[in-house]
């Protein structure tokens, strides 16, 4: 008999198990709110309830965010590797841009914050 | 020319141990020309050998396969002491660990699909706890955290079917098998 009943049993727990992995690491909170920092400073929060447009000036040039309900994102950005940009819509609590040459830095916020505090 | 002064004497335990490791180095060895779309993701196919020692000779002749086996496989595929034998020398004493508790559950209800799949997610664990640990210690291994737990699953549970397999019909399991690992004297 290749399979007995604690077997099925166990097979079933790992199943569970990997379930259970999925959801507590693929199931991030939707965020709420977005905060824009320029120079590590928060220049703008604001909620992701309806579509607006922000322009934040850094060293380098100005940098362009857009928020749409429930997400968003650095539209423009004056850095090289426009590494920020192509991160592109945001949803997630925890989730962040960082356009680290001009300074400016995008961060998604739920209810209840992912994290504490995050250094780079 | 003089003769060593040191004698080892060789049991034919040591050499039944000897040959059950070079299988399981074997095993190691075919299974790192597999591709694999994440590091780390492998069938594990020398468990299989691990686990047929353990069912019949013991923990401790298991315990001696698998350290040389990832000893073995270490100087063979020339990854020792890198990285990636850390992680597998981890991923084997966590799987050890693991057996040397489930062995004892009764084997009437869990069979060696049961002592697979708790072995496999020892082997993905110890891996896992010593790579966030040491290597990535970031968020990047709990995204893959469900990954490398539902390989573990389908692996463990696929090498287990194969253990029990050969256990239970050592003359329709081929050559190989039977000749290296012969029906247990209990």
């Amino acid at each position: 008999m290749l399979l007995r009943a604690g077997d099925v049993g166990v097979l079933l727990a790992g199943g569970g198990l990997v379930v259970g992995l999925s959801v507590f690491a693929w199931g991030g909170q939707h965020g709420d709110t977005a905060v824009i920092r320029a120079a590590g400073q928060v220049v703008k929060t604001t909620s992701l309830t309806h579509a607006q447009s922000f322009s934040v000036d850094g060293p380098l040039g100005t940098t362009h965010i857009e928020i749409e309900p429930g997400r968003a994102r650095v539209s423009a950005d004056p850095s090289a590797r426009q590494l920020c940009v192509k991160q592109g819509w945001l949803t997630r609590s925890g989730q962040a841009a960082l356009c680290l040459p001009n300074q400016v830095s995008l961060e998604i916020r739920g209810r209840t914050s992912a994290y504490d505090t995050l250094g780079y | 020319m003089t003769r060593s002064a040191i004698e080892l004497p060789v049991s034919a335990d040591d050499r039944r141990i000897a040959r059950l490791a070079a299988l399981a180095i074997g095993l190691t060895l075919a299974e790192a020309a597999i591709p694999s779309p994440v590091p780390g993701v492998k069938p594990g196919l020398a468990n299989i050998v691990i686990l047929l020692v353990l069912l019949q000779y013991g923990w401790r002749a298991a315990a001696w396969v698998s350290a040389l086996r990832v000893l073995g496989g270490g100087l063979l595929l020339g990854s020792l002491f890198a990285p990636g034998f850390w992680l597998s020398t981890a991923g084997a004493l966590a799987s050890l660990a693991v057996l040397a508790l489930a062995r004892h559950l009764p084997s009437r209800y869990f069979g060696p699909v049961s002592l697979s799949v708790v072995a496999a997610f020892g082997h993905i664990g110890g891996q896992l706890a010593l790579a966030g640990w040491w290597l990535l210690p970031s968020a990047a291994v709990i995204t893959l955290l469900p990954v490398f737990a539902a390989a573990a699953l389908i692996f463990g549970a696929v090498n287990g079917v194969i253990v029990a397999r050969l256990l239970a019909g050592p003359a329709s399991s081929g050559r190989q098998s039977a000749s290296c690992i012969p029906p247990s004297t209990p």
